[in-house]
């Protein structure tokens, strides 16, 4: 099991390098004067030019460039925004927002998803199954977008059961209605793969067996069909997480939710190399160390991974 | 003679033995793609999809036939968020323009970035991960880290950097849109082809054909990669669904089609300054990328159930 | 000859009541073409303590009638006429809650396939323990292991912490045999039970089970498609054939005087027997010759395929880095005589499949040279190396894996034509009829896909691929090992009748001795990637030199049969 966690935390550093160094690259390294390609027709003072170029150390080459980027990223020294303001002290301040909002998406997908996958999955073909099915597609096919305006409206505005927008004071109750928009595209995922996954499971030969042996059916699905047919779903379910977080920004806009995506969306509008660099960074290492942490979940739950060499 | 020692005989007349292994010949010849197309056929899902996709082809190409209010034209802000009129059904934007137009002439922005979109992905993801698959070896291992530092990229993540590119941030068009999107969506179907070419090379068939001389290039593309399509199919036509909502969530932030280029993503965009007095000016725009949408993943689950390996007879 | 209704008369008079009684059983499928009789007018008797053989081809209803007697037919199955007496009670139609409380207790189960029967992702004491609880008997870790002991599970407190996964496939099987015995239950369904494990692991674990439902007093219904595994662990032997019973009796009363002609024709073909009657027959002092099918030709001495010092190592990963030598193949010599049949023998991981893969140059020996025609293989240059393959072609043991899926019949058999630039459109598709007419094949096949072909059908699709460009050698790599009874015998006779008419060479790679005996000349035993014993058939059979040949002789089963000897 140790080997088994070195050797995907060994996979992980390439990933993280390649991926910031790629993002680092593209803002800062190609062609043009990347300190007045980031401010785009806003020319900034000279001032903040000068401070950027030192905090960037675009005066060393590009190895030792990046090679600080990441130092100051780990350590959080993220520099300042457009106003003077330290990077880090509002990705602090954004970042739980977020956070608190993908994992409310996440426990709506799960409990939602699984629980109608679980139905869906054991009966088969049923009324149930096909509406279920039907609808999920329907869910699928529209953008999150186009769902978050339409829940504002009806839930929001016309219907008055939450605040359209969410503003300054952002908890729990609050979040619940973007959290809703976030996690409806993948709820229909969950659902499709945990009813895929059961449907599947019930056929396997170890639960014909499990029948064989005298257990009552409650026991048979509890503990044969249900117990290995939610390991891929709970590992979809983790990877996600980091895929919500990232995906906040369309939500967070509509909702006005002050969170990263919402910094990061007034970052683009505004045009803010530097913030942009350091929130996508950090976006990605947190995509990176939850999709490392499901491998590790997986290795968990499934024996045979953990020894497969 | 007790029944312990009896010995039974069935009636010959009644268990009459058939020949050995004969080949049955009361059916007519079934090839992969004829079973899965006769089974597509019979289900309503596909029928429905597969027909409303051939309509929204034919507004892409042809959408003079079905308006003939020009795209960007007679938009005169007198009629901004104006009711539907003769000539007008859907009323006009807050800009005065013609509501039911433009969501005709946006269709084929949506349906061209899609579909170049996955012809790319096909390009660059079924080359790659089938070497990938079939080499294996240090190629193999190239190419996964490589698919993973696009994978840690979020779709509109990834957008967001490539497009604050000064290269990108002054030539917005239906091309850079597709070139994102590729990039970074290549890696995804790369895996699933690695994964099929992995389950087929070592099939016996594989090897006879290795036996009777095919090169090992030969066997990829006469063997392995014929009998790895199904996913990839599968995927593709997913894919196009989610590549058009990308295209309009990435025109929806901004950072995609410009403005010039008649495209729902912008459209609902627009429609934002009238939603709470005329939201029916963004659902025109939602609905139609909704219904495309969802065209194209029926369409992906229909073939996907069709080509289902489990399905099918041995 | 007497009637099923007579016979159920007569089991009344006796006294004793059959534990199991299935009378005019019949079992529906819905299917997407309708309804299908899967068994029809079925019925069987297994007083208490007899064990009971079902035997028949695959698809003949033999599992399904014994999953109804437990209550488990798939979701789109029932049963649709008849009874299930389970000591005197019809369970064909109980509730499900009836047949929770026999499953276990009053019927246990030991399914065919060790590899997906149990569940990966719980140790195995926890699926020993989960049986016990449910059926209301002490399920501490000492009792625990007590079934896994007696089921003959070394060292089973250690073995009850593992995984599945951890186990080999014999030490799984023995795993199901535990948790289908561990209550005792009074009859026990074995389906197939030893079907996917080497023959000498499978002699362990029948003898095995044999002693523990002797001690316990189990009535056993054993499923199975080798007539002679049969005959030998049963005390009856019902037939199935199409879903009906077509002959029933005391075992070795219907292998010496089978009435029926399915049941004759099974017991000509079965393997098993056919070796065990050669042995008799040699016994008595009949030729051998006589008995084989394909005479073996007078000694041409040349030898045509040269074997020698033959070694492949692979490296084995151990975690970072560090890597293990195995040797997979391990200084393995042996001659092919041209136009005679040389068989290989092994348990899986003998190396047997590895020796026919560098023999076919699909894989690079690491030490060793193979001669053929007198020139070394391994220094064929590319355009040799093509000119090699025309002449040795190679058989696969998977009927569903070794035809392309997506090519149909004539392309299949065309391809190596097409690769080789023989002839053109109109003479290759001559040759393909030729090639189908010789595998006695219909020439309306051409058009079909592999899909719509049985097991048997798509292996003459492969022997005549393999034809197409005249070999001189075929390696047949288990060629039969994956068909039906009947089927191997139509298919063996065919190899025998192509290799009379074409003087072709055979590399025969195989695991059942039962088949060696019928068609081999010479045979080479290997065990562990080691070449232990080689000799002609007659040696070999008669006068084993090791104690692993007599192991495996001593293993196919009916071996303790008693049979009159049959010359053909």
């Amino acid at each position: 099991m140790i080997r088994f966690i070195l050797r995907r935390l060994l996979q992980v550093i390439p990933v993280f390098l390649g991926t910031t160094l790629l993002v680092y690259y593209m803002v800062f390294a190609l062609p043009g004067d990347p300190i007045a390609a980031l401010f785009g027709d806003r020319q900034p003072p000279q001032a903040v030019i000068d401070t950027l170029r030192s905090q960037y150390h675009l005066d060393q080459p590009f190895w030792v460039q990046y090679g600080l980027f990441l130092k100051n990223l780990f350590t959080f020294n993220l520099g300042n925004d457009f106003t003077g303001q330290p990077i880090a002290a509002s990705l602090a301040r954004v970042f739980p927002v977020t956070a608190m909002l993908a994992i409310e998406a996440l426990a709506i997908q799960a409990i939602f998803g699984v629980a109608f996958g679980v139905f869906a999955g054991l009966r088969r073909g049923g009324w149930f199954d096909s509406t279920v099915l039907v609808a999920s597609l329907v869910v699928i096919a529209i953008p999150t977008f186009v769902l978050g305006f339409v829940f504002q409206l009806v839930f929001g505005v016309q219907l008055g059961w939450a605040k359209p927008t969410v503003g300054a004071n952002a908890n729990w109750v609050t979040l619940l209605l973007p959290a809703v928009v976030l996690g409806l595209v993948s709820f229909a995922y969950v659902l499709r793969l945990t009813r895929a996954s059961v449907s599947e499971n019930m056929n396997a030969d170890y639960v014909r067996t499990a029948t064989a042996k005298g257990l009552s059916r409650p026991r048979v699905v509890m503990a044969h069909i249900l117990r290995n047919s939610l390991i891929p779903v709970v590992t979809y379910l983790g990877a996600n997480l980091g895929g919500l977080m990232g995906g906040a920004i369309v939500t967070e806009g509509i909702f006005n939710v002050p969170g990263v995506g919402n910094k990061l969306y007034q970052a683009v509008l505004r045009s803010e190399g530097p913030t942009i660099v350091s929130i996508v960074s950090v976006l990605v290492l947190v995509f990176v160390v939850a999709n490392l942490l499901v491998d590790l979940l997986y290795a968990w739950l499934d024996p045979r991974i953990r020894y497969d060499q | 003679m007790t029944s312990n020692n009896s010995h039974f005989v069935a009636p010959i007349e009644e268990t009459p033995l058939q020949a050995t292994d004969a080949v049955k010949t009361d059916q007519a010849p079934l090839s992969l793609w004829v079973d899965a197309w006769r089974k597509l056929r019979r289900r309503p899902l596909f029928i429905i999809s597969a027909l409303l996709i051939l309509a929204l082809i034919v507004i892409a190409l042809f959408p003079g036939l079905f308006t003939s209010t020009p795209p960007n034209e007679g938009c005169e802000l007198s009629n901004s968020e104006g009711a539907p009129t003769a000539g007008h059904p859907f009323g006009f934007t807050f800009q005065g323009c013609d509501v039911y137009s433009r969501v005709i002439h946006g269709t084929q922005a949506s349906l061209s970035v899609g579909l170049l979109s996955v012809l790319c992905v096909l390009v660059i993801g079924v080359t790659l991960g089938a070497l990938a698959g079939y080499y294996g070896g240090w190629i193999d291992a190239v190419l996964a880290r490589l698919g993973d530092i696009f994978f840690a990229l979020p779709l509109v993540l990834g957008a967001l950097v490539i497009t604050q590119l000064p290269l990108f941030r002054e030539n917005k068009s239906v091309w850079t849109v597709v070139f994102v999107i590729s990039l970074l969506a290549w890696p995804q179907m790369a895996r699933i082809t690695r994964g099929a070419v992995i389950e087929v090379r070592n099939a016996d068939f594989v090897t006879a054909a290795r036996a009777l001389g095919v090169s090992k290039f030969g066997a990829l593309v006469r063997h392995v990669l014929p009998n790895a399509l199904a996913p990839i199919i599968v995927l593709a036509t997913l894919e196009l669904g989610v590549f058009i909502v990308a295209e309009a969530t990435l025109s929806f932030l901004g950072i995609g089609l410009p403005q010039s280029i008649m495209s729902w993503g912008n459209d609902i965009a627009g429609a934002q300054a009238s939603i709470r007095t005329r939201p029916e000016i963004m659902l025109y725009p939602a609905a139609a990328l909704s219904i495309t949408v969802l065209s194209f993943i029926m369409l992906g689950d229909a073939v996907r159930d069709a080509l289902d390996p489990k399905s099918r007879q041995r | 000859m007497t009637t099923p209704d007579v016979r159920i008369d007569e089991a009344n008079t006796t006294g004793v009541r059959p534990l199991l009684e299935i009378r005019d059983l019949a079992i529906t499928f819905k299917t997407g073409g309708g309804e299908v009789q899967a068994v029809r007018n079925a019925h069987l008797t297994i007083m208490p303590g007899e064990t009971v053989a079902i035997v028949g081809e695959s698809g003949s209803g033999k599992s399904t009638t014994a999953l109804a007697a437990i209550g488990l037919l798939p979701n789109n199955g029932r049963v649709s006429g008849g009874q299930i007496l389970l000591d005197g009670e019809d369970i064909a139609h109980a509730t499900e809650q009836r047949m929770i409380e026999l499953r276990g207790n009053t019927i246990g189960m030991v399914p065919q396939d060790p590899m997906s029967n149990l569940n990966p992702v719980w140790k195995i004491g926890y699926q020993v323990r989960e049986t016990l609880r449910a059926n209301g008997r002490p399920s501490g870790p000492d009792d625990i292991a007590k079934v896994l002991s007696q089921a003959g599970l070394p060292d089973a407190k250690r073995r009850a912490n593992q995984y599945p996964h951890e186990f080999s496939g014999g030490m799984r099987q023995r795993a199901l045999i535990a948790i289908g015995l561990s209550c005792q239950p009074r009859l026990l369904i074995a389906d197939e039970p030893t079907s996917a494990l080497d023959v000498t692991v499978q002699r362990q674990i029948l003898d095995h089970l044999e002693t523990m439902t002797n001690e316990l007093g189990t009535s056993v219904l054993l499923i199975t498609h080798d007539l002679g595994l049969a005959a030998e662990r049963a005390d009856k032997v019902v037939v199935m054939y199409q879903g009906r019973v077509v002959e029933a009796g005391p075992s070795l009363e219907l292998l010496r005087n089978p009435q029926h002609p399915y049941t004759k024709r099974l017991v000509e073909s079965a393997p098993s027997l056919a070796s065990r009657r050669i042995q008799v027959a040699k016994e008595q002092g009949v030729e051998t010759t006589d008995l084989l099918a394909p005479a073996a030709e007078t000694a041409k001495s040349d030898a045509f395929l040269q074997i020698q010092d033959l070694r492949k190592v692979y490296k084995l990963r151990q975690g970072l880095g560090k890597a293990t030598d195995f040797a997979a193949v391990d200084g393995v010599s042996f001659d092919v005589r041209r136009g005679t049949t040389t068989a290989i023998v092994g348990e899986s991981g003998s190396g047997k499949s590895t020796v026919a893969k560098m023999v076919l140059q699909l894989e690079k020996p690491t030490e060793g040279r193979i001669l053929f025609d007198g020139v070394d293989t391994s220094a064929l240059k590319p355009a040799e190396l093509f000119k090699f393959r025309r002449r040795v072609q190679p058989i696969f043991q998977d009927p569903y894996g070794s035809l392309d899926p997506m090519y149909n019949i004539f392309r299949t058999i065309e391809e190596p034509l097409r690769v080789h630039k023989i002839g053109d459109q109109a003479s290759r598709e001559k040759k393909v009829r030729t090639l189908l007419d010789q595998v006695a094949l219909p020439q309306s096949a051409m058009q079909r896909y592999p899909n719509e072909l049985s097991g048997g059908q798509r292996q003459r699709v492969a022997i005549a691929r393999a034809l197409a460009l005249d070999p001189e050698v075929i390696i047949c790599d288990e060629a039969v090992s994956a068909l039906d009874v009947l089927v191997q015998a139509q298919v063996l006779n065919l190899l025998a009748d192509l290799q009379a008419n074409l003087g072709l060479t055979y590399l025969f790679i195989t695991h059942d001795l039962a088949v060696v005996r019928q068609i081999a000349d010479h045979v080479c035993v290997m065990e562990k990637g080691r070449l232990v014993e080689t000799g002609s058939t007659d040696e070999v059979f008669e006068s084993p030199q090791q104690e692993y040949t007599n192991a495996l002789l001593n293993a196919i089963p009916g071996a303790k049969l008693m049979l009159p000897p049959e010359v053909a």
